[in-house]
């Protein structure tokens, strides 16, 4: 906090100081912010790249607080190793859908956006993905169907917010009811039950220990860090997020950008649709009950600000561990729902209240910066 | 034209094909046809008594639009049941959402003037009150599996026993025990909506018989009558007993996903028990290659019966078994277990 940025012209200070720094494209400067503030007078750790890591060194403290809470609470047991191998699997299977979804939601939230409909298009491409018609395509037609109806559900979701200027709020409220009564329309209301062995079988076969679901969310979580931090596209992402204007200034079609950023969530809402079909061997409209709010408080307990602009992969994901091992933690122990649907509603709170503290005096110390210079 | 603006539109054509490919591909992949969503009727076939036609009824019928296969199944089997009738016109008025879209609903129900009212509410004491203002308008009113609390709101009620499915699930899971000569069992719990009145009752049903017998159960979670979510607390429950004697699932329809969740653990070592009585468990049940060896039935037929003595109510006749001129005002389903002996039997209850 003592010593001063040197007042380069970064993203991040794009999105703080709206249409006072000249308009620079961020695609471009983004990437210098590493070398150039690794070697200056403040230590990256300690500056704005190592606030992400700072983050999220706090919440892997959280998992382990959990983690040996669980050990003394039943020692019995965690003195089995075999047992606590198979419970980090379990843990991972229960955050491996969502987890694909808080990936998208990820994205669009740091892209300035919300996306309330997640749940409601994993039932959709899972019904679709399970009709009697498509199951008669073997689980190449399943997925190609279920890929396809999350993206295409996003897109329209995206054109809705771009082109047709609704709220994201709004947009996606009128898509999350819309989707769920399609879904409830063509499954009747039944459960539709997946005869696909392919399918059935990502959810129970492993590949050398481990569960193929957790291999599915290692990849979605590896490309979607790669997409926001080694690529234009995550760049502009954290531009458009930051301060649209700006990012439009500085030439990014922020349009075209909010479209791809819903079409991303819907696709990863596609892949959770197969991977939740598979685990519960059947889809129905209601399936995915409230994955929305699921993926948003783990996005925000992984740091991800809700006003967009800033956020990590590994902080979402984390986010989704933590909540995996609370629901675990409470299981193991026997008790009941309510009693962790009250902790989860605490640590979101606690999370943000001290995300706010974190913020404000970040800004207070940008703004002091500001005035000096 | 430019080459560049002659590859944007080539491109464009490309995507666009492709899109309207996969649109009618997908279109294509909507059908269902083949799904079972046959009906429990009863035809009034049997000459003479009650199935000879009567007075024209009007039966005026209402149930939530609920996404679950039960509430499905209720509005499906009324339906049928009243098609087999030539003397019945039936009107149905779907609930909505909520029990404020259900008495708007039944607002206009009203104006059409049936005379006989089947009704599924989506809560018995928030509806009382208009159960109470069609009685007193002369129109007899059956409530559908969840009771009023006042009993001048209706002339008959029929329902299913939530209590008793508990204790038909614990009496079997003990007389198993015994078999087995098990005397210190392990039993888990996969509960329903636990926000639920029906789902408490079902609990306490199966704690109370259990407990009678120096039982009790050792972890439980509530899931939310969805597959995905039954799979989920499955799973997390697997974790949390290393080993267990008996599963009680509350409601076969989500116990598709805690048989997934048990097939993909691998356990073998206990025997599960469903609930409400599916077609899809009891073909389970049957065919013996699960660890679901029975269930406990909550069966949907209770809706045809509901307009079967919907009619009789607005004819004015009796139950003709009964010494009684006409139909009682209470029925509560006996909730009957399903075993592979019996599932044969029960299976054209299954739904």
């Amino acid at each position: 906090m003592s010593e001063p940025l040197t007042p380069t012209a970064t993203p991040e200070r794009a999105a703080q100081l709206p249409a006072q720094s000249p308009p620079v494209d961020p695609t471009e400067t983004a990437g210098a912010v590493h070398k150039t503030s690794a070697p200056g007078r403040i230590s990256w750790w300690r500056g704005e790249g190592g606030e992400g890591a700072r983050r999220n060194l706090g919440l892997v403290g959280v998992l382990v607080v959990l983690v040996v809470i669980g050990a003394l609470t039943r020692s019995d047991l965690y003195s089995n190793p075999d047992w606590v191998w198979d419970n980090v699997l379990s843990i991972l299977k229960l955050a491996a859908v969502v987890g694909v979804v808080t990936v998208g939601m990820t994205f669009v939230i740091i892209g300035g956006g919300i996306d309330l409909s997640v749940g409601a298009i994993v039932a959709l491409a899972g019904v679709w993905c399970t009709t009697v018609a498509t199951q008669s395509y073997g689980a190449g037609g399943m997925i190609f169907s279920a890929l396809t109806v999350g993206l295409a559900v996003g897109l329209v979701n995206g054109l809705l917010i771009s082109y047709g200027r609704l709220v994201p709020f709004i947009a996606t409220l009128a898509m999350l009811v819309a989707a769920r009564g399609l879904a409830a329309e063509i499954s009747d209301k039944q459960t539709q039950v997946s005869e696909n062995g392919f399918i059935n079988g990502l959810a129970s076969n492993s590949l050398l220990g481990i569960p193929l679901l957790v291999y599915i969310l290692a990849a979605v979580v590896a490309a979607g860090w790669v997409l926001l931090n080694r690529t234009t596209f995550g760049r502009r992402t954290v531009a458009v997020g930051g301060n649209p204007e700006a990012a439009r200034l500085a030439g990014i079609n922020v349009k075209r950008h909010t479209v791809l950023l819903y079409a991303l969530s819907g696709l990863c809402c596609g892949i959770a649709a197969i991977m939740l079909t598979a685990q519960a061997n059947s889809a129905q409209a209601a399936m995915a009950n409230l994955y929305e709010l699921d993926a948003i408080a783990a996005a925000i307990i992984g740091g991800t600000l809700l006003s967009g602009g800033r956020g990590t992969i590994i902080g979402s994901l984390l986010g989704v561990v933590i909540f995996a091992t609370i629901t675990n933690l409470f299981a193991i122990n026997g008790l009941s729902t309510e009693a962790q649907n009250m902790v989860k509603g605490g640590i979101i709170v606690a999370a943000v209240l001290v995300q706010q503290v974190q913020f404000r005096s970040l800004t207070q110390f940008l703004g002091r910066n500001r005035l000096t210079t | 034209m430019t080459q560049h603006s002659r590859d944007m539109s080539r491109r464009r054509l490309l995507f666009g094909g492709a899109a309207v490919g996969a649109g009618v591909l997908l279109a294509g992949c909507t059908s269902n046809e083949s799904q079972p969503t046959e009906a429990q009727t009863k035809a009034a076939g049997a000459p003479g008594g009650n199935s000879e036609p009567g007075k024209r009824v009007v039966i005026g019928f209402s149930a939530p639009a609920a996404d679950h296969g039960w509430i499905a199944a209720i509005t499906n089997n009324a339906k049928a049941q009243a098609g087999t009738y030539s003397d019945v016109e039936f009107k149905s008025v779907e609930a909505g959402a909520d029990a404020a879209a259900q008495r708007a609903a039944l607002s206009t129900l009203i104006s059409q003037k049936p005379d006989v009212i089947v009704l599924l509410p989506h809560d018995g004491k928030e509806l009382n009150a208009f159960g109470l203002e069609a009685m007193k308008a002369g129109v007899p009113v059956v409530n559908l599996d969840r009771a009023f609390p006042d009993a001048r709101a209706y002339r008959l009620q029929i329902k299913g026993d939530n209590y008793g499915m508990g204790v038909a699930a614990a009496t079997y899971m003990i007389e198993q025990f015994k078999a087995k000569g098990v005397s210190n069992p392990v039993i888990g719990e996969i509960a329903g909506m636990d926000e639920l009145e029906l789902t408490q009752e079902r609990s306490k049903g199966f704690a109370d018989t259990l407990t009678a017998s120096g039982f009790k159960v050792a972890n439980r979670r509530a899931a939310r009558f969805t597959a995905d979510s039954g799979q989920q607390e499955a799973a997390q429950l697997l974790q949390a007993l290393p080993k267990i004697d008996a599963l009680w699932n509350h409601d076969d329809d989500q116990g598709i996903g805690v048989l997934a969740a048990v097939n993909q653990s691998g356990r073998k070592e206990f025997f599960m028990v469903g609930g409400a009585g599916s077609k899809k468990a009891m073909e389970d049940i049957q065919a013996d290659n699960t660890v679901l060896k029975a269930t406990v039935t909550y069966s949907p037929s209770m809706a045809s019966s509901a307009v079967s003595l919907a009619r009789l109510i607005g004819q004015g006749r009796g139950m003709s078994d009964l010494v009684e001129l006409q139909v009682p005002k209470e029925i509560i389903l006996a909730s009957e277990t399903i075993t592979k002996e019996n599932a044969g039997d029960y299976l054209k209850l299954g739904f």
